[in-house]
Order: structure tokens, then C-alpha cells, then sequence
């Protein structure tokens, strides 16, 4: 009853939310009308809404153009996933530990973490290259894994930590009781349990380390094969002669892994994601 | 959960055995992940407040004092980049959560398709910056871009409109893309918020014949406040830090109109070698983000305990 609308009411809300999603999906949209634009339709001025010269034909061409595309896309997926894996390596002892231990000096080392995203790389980005440099890192996919993973583990912490403190403690004292040590419980009873939340947190984290490559890749990496896609792609935008709609396509056609991904985990992810923010 | 069970009776018979203290099996499982956050957060930042005292670059160092903070205290132009980069984040900040209030009611109101319109409110949020930044690079080319071609074919304008080309339209350009990648996420937080919000109030304030408008107002407001005030000030650190989508779009020009403190400390650093004037770029940014911080502590507090939050 009382979340009843009028009609006109209806037409209202229907019209706002047309208005905020165009705002929202009007770049995508003109991504993909660009990238079925013959190049010389595309650079036709003045702008043309509709032409009947549509076709997938960028989608053929831009592995010539690009063509380390595919490569591109493999370098994305591959360092998303490293920084995934060894962020997750980092992050599951130590959210476990702020979840149920107590120990000297926990909450001033929690804030330590949390403070950590108050500073982006590009603050700290002059020692990060000298520190990469003299680890002979620069130039190698480690150049952007690394600082990666050091501004996800914050995150990776806070957002496990509230998942775990919700896993009832009374299966590890049980387990206690037993005999089990403090590691074989983690490894046995804790992290089985707590399998839902750990997709969620790697999902999330796998999407931001997909998301922050850029700004590491065209500042530690010089080698063209192993740029990830934003950095591979930026380099076309400065050429004299950019074909467009080759360029969409490929953009396009790069961010459809992380849209699969997040297509299928969107519920749990974002579930999962608001519950560190709104516990109260 | 059962093969768990089996596994703790059959793993280990229980006897009297000398179990880790609390305190060293917790350091043992925060210390690998403090250590890395140490050699590559904590180290660069000591070595940037360092090298803010020298004149650094490629060739060597020399301890310079002061020096690179005299020069940017006395430069007119790192002034107006200081109001800009706040001008920047104000503005930005301000737009991404009104969107975001806007998109969360409305994502949040019974109607059919609220599902879909939930999921095809997070791609900006999901995809890489730098690709969306890509998409907004071509809706502003005044000569082939959507937008530029709207406003001349409704007559606004009469030839096309370089939208990054003058300063004014080039910052506010980048403005609203920056806006565009933040509002997705301002939205889901608020819109969980929302639902968080329980039932019975509004069941309550509707029994006694409270309007919408007034149900909004003088509930859900409330009851959200302290995730408007934290995410106003976690958007208001990250744009303040928000460097892909300038620098793709115009590299902090032209002539200096979009250039904030993130991105000038990078063309000092990264782009002219000249580490030192950088580091005590970003000396200072971090210095206005530790004062941020502590507002934004002290504000959380403040709005926490006037709406009764723990």
C-alpha cells in the first residue's frame, strides 16, 4: 500500500531513471555506434545520428591495427590476476586476525592500513620507481603487480574482515576443544566457511587491480608487450591519424572479460561490498 | 561442514599441548602484509618528505633546505593550482552525491525493472577508468562527438565545439566525466544505506499520514546521514587524488585550466625528472589529505553521535 504510485508518479520516476542510466550508458552507447562506423562515415561532419552504413567490419580490422590487441587484453587479465592471488595471500591471515584476535597494538595498525588509502600511487610514484629500479623491476610485469597489490591489501582487509566477524566462533572452538592448533583451524574450519566471502572480496579486488592498472603501466613500463589494455590503447589516441571506430571496438572488446565476470557475481559483489559500509 | 567436523576428530587426538599466544600468532598473520605495506607505502612516503629537502633529478642530489617549498610558497601559479585542485573537488564531490541521492531513490522506489536498472547503473564504476575516459574523449571531439553535433544540429551552436579545446568548457568537461565515474558507486552505497533502513519506521510515519516527500526528509535522510557524510569524504579524497581522467582527457591543459595537484606533481616529477620540486608537491598533498582525514574523523563523530549511531 504505502509503496503504491500514480500513474503519474510512475511516469515521473520512469522518466528520472531514463535520464540518469542515459547519462550513465550514453558513453558506451556512443563507444559502439563509433566502432560500427566505416572511418570515413565517422569522420563526416556535420555528426550524423543515424546512417545506414553500419558494420562489424572495425571488429575484423582492429587486430591488424592493434595488433597486439589480444596480447593487450592477456596483459590486463594476467597482472588483474596476479595482484588478485598474492592481494588475497596477503589479506586472508591478516583479516582473520582483525576479525577475532586480539593483539598488541591492533587498532593503531588497523588504521595504518586503512590509511594507506588515503594516498594514491601518484603520490608516492618518484621512490616507487626508484624503488622498483633498484629491485631491477621497471619494465617487467612485477613493475605494476606490485604497487597493485599494496594499494588493494587495505581494502582486501576491511572488506574480508566484516565477512569473517560474521562466521560464528563457536565451530573454531570447537575445533579448539579438540586439539586443533590456531593455523590448522584457519586453514580446516575457518576459510571453508568462509568461501562465499572470499569470491566476493577476490571478485572485488580482481576488479579494482583491472581498473588502477593504467596510471603504474604508463609510469614503470616501457615494453609495449606488456602493456595492459588502458596503457596500450592510450598509446594510439596520441597518433596523428586515430582510427576511431577500430579503437572502440577494441575497448569494447576489452572490458567484456571484467563485464562477464561482473554480469555473473554483481548480486554477491554487490552484497558484499556495502555490508563493510552499512553495519549499523 | 560435516567433512569438516570428521576432520577435526580425526585430525589431531585432543591433549594437553602448548598453543601459540594470541599476541604472536596475530602478528604473525598482519606481519607479512604490514612488511609489504611498509617497503612500498610507508618507505616511498619517508623517501618522498626526504627528497623534498634536495634538488633532485636524474643527474644526483644536493640538499637544497626549504628551497623547493620557498619556491612553491612564492609561485602564483602553484597557488591558483592549490584553489583549482579544491574548486575541482567541491564541485565534483557535490555533483557525485546529488546524482548519487537521485540515482539511490530512484533505484530504491518498487517499481518493475528495478533489478535491471540497479546493474546498468555500474559500468563506469566497473570498467577501467582510463577506457570509459576513451569513450569521453570522442563525445566531446567537437567535429565527429555527439554532444557537439546535438548542439549544433538544435541550433545552439553554429559550428562544432572543441569541448576540450578552451579552458572553461575543458574543466568542466572533465568535470563530468570525473562525475560519471564516481556517481555509480556514490549510488550503491547510498542505495544500500536505504535498505538498511528499517521497515517499521516508515510503516509507522505512513500510519500517521506522513507524505513521501516528508518520509524522505525526515527519515531516510536521517537514518543514512553517517554513510553520506563518509562517502562525501572517501569521494572527496579520491577525487582530490583523481589523475586517469584528467590526464587522458587533456593532460592538465590547455594552458594549465585542468591541471590539479596530482596531476602537477606528476609533470614535475615523471615528466620533467625533477624529483625533488615533485616530492614536495606531493609533501603537501599529503600533508591537505592528513588534515582531510582528521575532518573527516572528527565529522563522522560529530554525525554519528548526533543521529545515535555507535
Amino acid at each position: 500500500m504505502m509503496d503504491r504510485y500514480s500513474k503519474l508518479q510512475l511516469v515521473g520516476i520512469y522518466a528520472a531513471v531514463l535520464v540518469f542510466l542515459t547519462f550513465i550508458l550514453l558513453p558506451f552507447f556512443e563507444m559502439f555506434m563509433a566502432s560500427l562506423r566505416p572511418l570515413e562515415h565517422l569522420f563526416r561532419s556535420p555528426y550524423q545520428f543515424w546512417s545506414d552504413d553500419f558494420s562489424f567490419q572495425a571488429y575484423r580490422d582492429m587486430w591488424d591495427t592493434v595488433p597486439l590487441l589480444g596480447r593487450y587484453i592477456f596483459n590486463s587479465v594476467y597482472i588483474a590476476s596476479m595482484v588478485t592471488g598474492i592481494t588475497m595471500i596477503f589479506v586472508v591471515p591478516a583479516a582473520y586476525a582483525y576479525a577475532r584476535l586480539n593483539f598488541p597494538f591492533k587498532n593503531g595498525s588497523l588504521a595504518i592500513f586503512l590509511g594507506v588509502n588515503m594516498f594514491t600511487g601518484a603520490v608516492l610514484l618518484i621512490p616507487l620507481y626508484r624503488v622498483l629500479r633498484s629491485l631491477g623491476l621497471l619494465n617487467t610485469y612485477w613493475a605494476m603487480i606490485v604497487p597493485g597489490v599494496a594499494f588493494l591489501i587495505p581494502t582486501g582487509i576491511w572488506l574480508l574482515r566484516s565477512y569473517l566477524e560474521k562466521i560464528p566462533r563457536e565451530l573454531e572452538e570447537a575445533a579448539y576443544v579438540d586439539g586443533a592448533s590456531r593455523l590448522y583451524t584457519l586453514r580446516r574450519v575457518v576459510l571453508p566457511l568462509a568461501v562465499p566471502g572470499l569470491i566476493v572480496v577476490g571478485v572485488s579486488v580482481f576488479i579494482g587491480a583491472y581498473a588502477q592498472q593504467f596510471l603504474f603501466a604508463i609510469t614503470f613500463n616501457q615494453e609495449r608487450e606488456l602493456q595492459p589494455l588502458p596503457a596500450g590503447l592510450y598509446e594510439f589516441i596520441g597518433y596523428q591519424s586515430v582510427t576511431w571506430n577500430e579503437m572502440m571496438a577494441a575497448a569494447l572488446v576489452g572490458v567484456l572479460p571484467v563485464m562477464v565476470i561482473f554480469l555473473f557475481l554483481q548480486k554477491y559483489l554487490v552484497a558484499g561490498l556495502t555490508a563493510g559500509a552499512v553495519k549499523e | 561442514m560435516s567433512e569438516v567436523l570428521t576432520d577435526i576428530q580425526g585430525g589431531q587426538p585432543a591433549r594437553r599441548r602448548r598453543v601459540l599466544p594470541e599476541g604472536v600468532f596475530g602478528w604473525m598473520l598482519v606481519g607479512p602484509a604490514m612488511l609489504f605495506i611498509a617497503v612500498i607505502v610507508a618507505w616511498p612516503l619517508a623517501e618522498t618528505i626526504r627528497l623534498s629537502f634536495m634538488d633532485a633529478g636524474l643527474g644526483g642530489e644536493e640538499y637544497v633546505g626549504l628551497a623547493n617549498y620557498q619556491d612553491l610558497l612564492d609561485s602564483r601559479k602553484f597557488h591558483q593550482t592549490v584553489v583549482r585542485t579544491f574548486y575541482w573537488m567541491f564541485l565534483s564531490v557535490g555533483l557525485k552525491l546529488v546524482l548519487g541521492l537521485i540515482g539511490a531513490v530512484l533505484l530504491n522506489a518498487a517499481i518493475p525493472g528495478r533489478a535491471l536498472f540497479r546493474v546498468l547503473v555500474m559500468p563506469p564504476w566497473v570498467i577501467p577508468i582510463a577506457i570509459g575516459c576513451i569513450g569521453w574523449l570522442w563525445l566531446y571531439n567537437g567535429y565527429f562527438g555527439v554532444l557537439s553535433g546535438t548542439m549544433m544540429s538544435l541550433g545552439i551552436t553554429d559550428g562544432p565545439f572543441e569541448f576540450l579545446a578552451y579552458k572553461q568548457s575543458a574543466f568542466y568537461s572533465a568535470v563530468v566525466t570525473d562525475v560519471w565515474v564516481g556517481t555509480p558507486m556514490v549510488t550503491l552505497f547510498l542505495l544500500a544505506a536505504m535498505q538498511g533502513v528499517s521497515r517499521d519506521l516508515y510503516e509507522a510515519a505512513w500510519v500517521d499520514g506522513a507524505g513521501r516527500w516528508y518520509r524522505f526528509r525526515r527519515i531516510t535522510i536521517p537514518q543514512i546521514m553517517p554513510v553520506i557524510v563518509s562517502m562525501a569524504l572517501l569521494s572527496a579524497i579520491w577525487t582530490f587524488n583523481s589523475f586517469e581522467v584528467i590526464w587522458i582527457l587533456t593532460e592538465g591543459g590547455p594552458r594549465s585550466a585542468t591541471t590539479t595537484l596530482i596531476v602537477d606533481t606528476y609533470k614535475v616529477a615523471i615528466g620533467n625528472y625533477k624529483f625533488g620540486e615533485g616530492a614536495a608537491r606531493a609533501v603537501i598533498i599529503v600533508f591537505l589529505l592528513a588534515v582531510f582525514s582528521l575532518i573527516y574523523l572528527f565529522f563522522l563523530n560529530k554525525v554519528n553521535k548526533h543521529y545515535g549511531v555507535k
